[in-house]
């Protein structure tokens, strides 16, 4: 892997910043998101943002992308002052946003998407797919990737998406590239690619906000990085200067023992739980056996495409078991479909929350009380009042931040989104979990709940199954390891056995 | 680590505008623009055609007599459309509904009419719930389809005649009779209002089609059958419209295929304007109804107010579109 490690930071104090803002407030009627922030980016610079939820990153990236209008403070874009009233301007003045949650059609060509209305056009009016295309390929040459500008969107994989988002971005003459999360939809070695990508951007002199949970490749690209707390500015560093200690400490505030790895007492006999054995199912689940015991959490590890999500879903009935048999108590069950999983008392926290977990134009309360229907059921009707307590209950045991449950659940933040899909699924009171990236895009204060909520699930005495791409999390919680490769489980490995997150990625590697 | 293509998110910024807009009010009065919008209606017409007899008894009886079978099918269509798909066929299956009633109680007798009428509802609706729920189909073309099927059928078997319905019982129970004061029609409309907005808002049921409507695959995965909650949908639907057929034919006492005819397009305004969400997720019985009888007003007014067939049309279709944009979402 050639060296893309934060290069000497040219980060030269006589240019003038590509992005300076100071003193940037802003309030959306009487709840005041940010204070006087004060946020630069330099000509070329990678530049990290961080800061727990509701610290106000989007508020202020939204700001910079003239998404909302500031309240109060300057922003110069290479020196001149700008006052965005509208998405066009900004994206006028050179920022460019690659978007998390991916905005491409995806049954319009690569080329389409990037120039969708800013075709060239013949005439006037004929888009010029041809030339769209060349100037396209230009663009990926520039990036150094290879991507065919004619390839539909949706035959592309997610990794391609992103690119092209940046591509979109970087057709339109972005100088500064605003990156929220880009590596969280990503398996490993895409991620490399696009921190090579980064590298290389920044090598031309493009500036990057680059907002990530994920410390090591904040260290691995990033110059610099500003953490905001509770919408004011905590500290810029660099990073060179700062620890990832002091980086989580400023995020998180204190309570990071969460992510260290706790010994639990695992050795009383357990009861055997779950019993999967030699389950098949297309390509991506061949004969899998495994047990779970009372009280335990394995973790489920492997590059994308080892089969970890397909197995998530056989085990829940979403995809059909070709071969093979799922036992709880050593009973048969058949699981083929989800109300037949729910039956025997298991539980998917599906990996997307948005798409596969929550209803997100209903509100709190009603995705709280979507599987527990049954439980407010009084005669053929259901207990508005039994409905708020329950769901009252559930928000405080899971400590979900929402003021008025009414609210719609797509105006939460991502951790307390996946809290509400969490809670949603303890209220059936299973006896085994599977959690699919239980912590995907959520801030590091909220991935400590989650993790410690999975510890005392555990105590509890349900069985846990996490799956998760990133290892430290996994050797937070698991007592047990299984590495799948290609579909098949190719390594058991017990904590004890695994000495660090280097260990299980050479393990997962296979090398 | 999934292959499954990210469905394009809709659109950061257009989120972003209702963040910042409902930042603090959760009381969306867009929400209630079907209620203010029929009040303000009802004070203009009775304010300039007052003297028309705009206000009275039996002018507004009459308007909630014209508005009834309308509003039994939309109570249904609630259901469809909250669920995230539509049904066009209704208004022939009223038609059809009509006719096999009216010959059922002309060779049978009142109860074998009754019951063939709601076996067309059950009949066209399996078919329809099947097609989409179990192969798949759009809605849209299957009930298109189902629409051509129906009336066709209904205009074949009666080779376009009129059936007379001579059952006085049948007539009287129907669409004819009254209870106390109220038309009979008045009647089942508020039982089926009644069910129809209890059921959405108090039962399993109804807070699964919204949950179905909303994101369906959310829905699956929270272990709703989704399938069958579509198939259920155009079943109760393809019944509902036709019942509304039997009131017809019963308030007119005959069959007819015309019956019902047009009357998908004025079901699926009742249910808009009354709030459902053409997208699926969101829906309410009551708005429904008020959106049905905000048609009726100003159908009713329309004519009082002596405008001719050709006017009441343009101003009505104004009126409408105007009501949609003012209820939308932002």
């Amino acid at each position: 892997m050639t060296d893309v490690k934060a290069a000497p930071a040219p980060v030269d104090e006589t240019d003038v910043p590509a992005v300076e803002m100071r003193g940037i407030s802003k309030a959306f009627d009487s709840n005041v998101v940010l204070t006087g922030v004060d946020f630069e980016v330099a000509q070329g610079e990678v530049h990290a943002l961080a800061g727990g939820n509701g610290a106000g990153k989007s508020t202020l990236m939204k700001i910079l992308q003239g998404v909302y209008t500031k309240d109060a403070g300057t922003i110069r874009i290479n020196g001149r002052e700008v006052n965005f009233s509208s998405i066009h301007d900004a994206k006028a003045a050179g920022i460019g946003m690659v978007f998390q949650e991916f905005s491409l059609v995806p049954s319009l060509t690569v080329a389409q998407n990037i120039f969708l209305t800013t075709e060239p056009l013949g005439q006037g009016i004929f888009i010029r797919d041809g030339e769209a295309r060349d100037k396209a390929r230009e663009v990926f040459q520039q990036m150094e990737v290879e991507i065919d500008p004619g390839a539909r969107v949706s035959d592309l994989g997610t990794a391609y998406w992103q690119l092209t988002e940046i591509a979109k971005a970087m057709a339109q003459d972005a100088r500064v590239l605003i990156m929220d999360e880009p590596s969280a939809s990503l398996a490993r070695h895409e991620a490399e690619q696009l921190f090579e990508l980064v590298a290389r951007l920044k090598a031309q002199g493009i500036s990057i906000i680059y907002i990530s949970h994920r410390m090591e490749e904040v260290y691995r690209i990033a110059d610099r990085i500003t953490i905001l707390r509770d919408g004011r500015n905590l500290l810029t560093e660099r990073l060179s200067d700062i620890t990832p200690e002091q980086i989580v400490e400023g995020i998180v505030g204190e309570q990071i023992e969460g992510l260290a790895y706790q010994e639990r007492d695992t050795s009383a006999e357990p009861d055997v739980l779950l019993e999967a054995d030699g389950l098949t199912s297309g390509s991506r689940v061949q004969n899998v056996s495994f047990t779970l015991h009372r009280g335990e959490i394995i973790g489920l590890a492997g590059l994308m495409g080892s089969g970890r999500t397909e197995l998530a879903r056989c085990l829940f009935g979403i995809d059909r078991l070709e071969s093979g048999e799922i036992r709880v108590h050593g009973q048969r069950i058949d699981v083929s479909d989800p109300r037949q999983a729910i039956k025997a008392h298991l539980a998917l926290i599906p990996e997307d929350r948005r798409a596969q977990g929550l209803v997100l134009e209903h509100s709190v309360r009603d995705n709280l009380l979507l599987p527990l229907l049954k439980q407010i059921q009084r005669g053929p009707l259901l207990d508005d009042g039994a409905g708020n307590e329950l769901a009252a209950s559930l928000i405080k045991r899971f400590a979900v931040k929402v003021a008025n449950p009414g609210r719609p659940v797509r105006l939460l933040s991502g951790g307390n989104q996946q809290k509400v899909v969490i809670a949603k699924w303890l209220g059936t009171e299973p006896e085994v979990l599977i959690m699919d990236e239980p912590t995907a895009g959520v801030d590091i204060g909220t991935k400590t709940e989650i993790l410690t909520m999975i510890r005392n699930l555990a105590e509890e005495g349900k069985a846990v199954i996490v799956i998760s791409s990133e290892y430290a999390e996994l050797l937070a919680v698991s007592d047990r390891v299984l590495i799948l490769r290609e579909g098949s489980v190719q390594q058991e490995l017990a904590r004890n056995d695994i000495a660090d997150e280097e260990y299980l990625q050479h393990a997962v590697q296979g090398v | 680590m999934t292959q499954t293509t990210k469905p394009p998110a809709t659109g950061g910024a257009a989120v972003a505008t209702t963040e910042r807009r409902g930042w603090f009010r959760t009381l969306d009065w867009r929400r209630y623009v079907i209620y203010i919008g029929f009040v303000v209606v009802f004070i203009f017409f009775a304010v300039l055609l007052g003297d028309q007899g705009f206000l009275s008894p039996n002018n507004l009886l009459n308007i909630l007599r014209q508005s009834a079978t309308i509003t039994i099918i939309a109570v249904a269509m609630t259901y469809v459309i909250a669920c995230a798909e539509i049904d066009l066929s209704v208004g022939s299956v009223a038609g059809l509904a009509s006719v096999v009633t009216a010959m059922a109680v002309a060779n049978w007798g009142v109860v074998p009419g009754v019951l063939a009428g709601l076996a067309v509802g059950v009949v066209v609706g399996s078919i329809n719930g099947a097609l989409v729920a179990g192969l798949g189909i759009p809605s849209f073309l299957v009930t298109l389809g189902m629409l051509g099927i129906a009336v066709g059928t209904a205009q074949w078997i009666t080779d376009s005649a009129p059936q007379p319905i001579l059952s006085y019982a049948y007539n009287l129970a129907f669409g004819s009779g009254n209870l106390g004061p109220f038309p009979g029609l008045v009647v089942w409309m508020a039982i089926f209002v009644a069910v129809g907005a209890i059921v959405l808002a108090k039962t399993r049921f109804g807070r699964q089609v919204l949950a179905t409507g909303g994101n369906r695959m959310a829905a699956e995965f929270t272990g709703i059958n989704t399938k069958r909650i579509k198939f259920e949908v155009l079943l109760i639907s393809g019944v509902v419209a036709a019942f509304a057929g039997m009131l017809y034919a019963g308030r007119l006492q005959s069959g007819r295929f015309q019956w019902g005819a047009g009357d998908e397009l004025s079901a699926i305004a009742a249910v808009i304007l009354g709030g459902t969400s053409l997208f699926g997720g969101a829906g309410s019985v009551i708005g429904t109804l008020f959106g049905a009888l905000l048609i009726a007003l100003i159908n009713n007014g329309l004519i009082l107010a002596g405008l001719d067939a050709s006017q009441q049309q343009v101003i009505r279709g104004a009126i409408i579109i105007l009501a949609v944009a003012l209820a939308r979402k932002k």
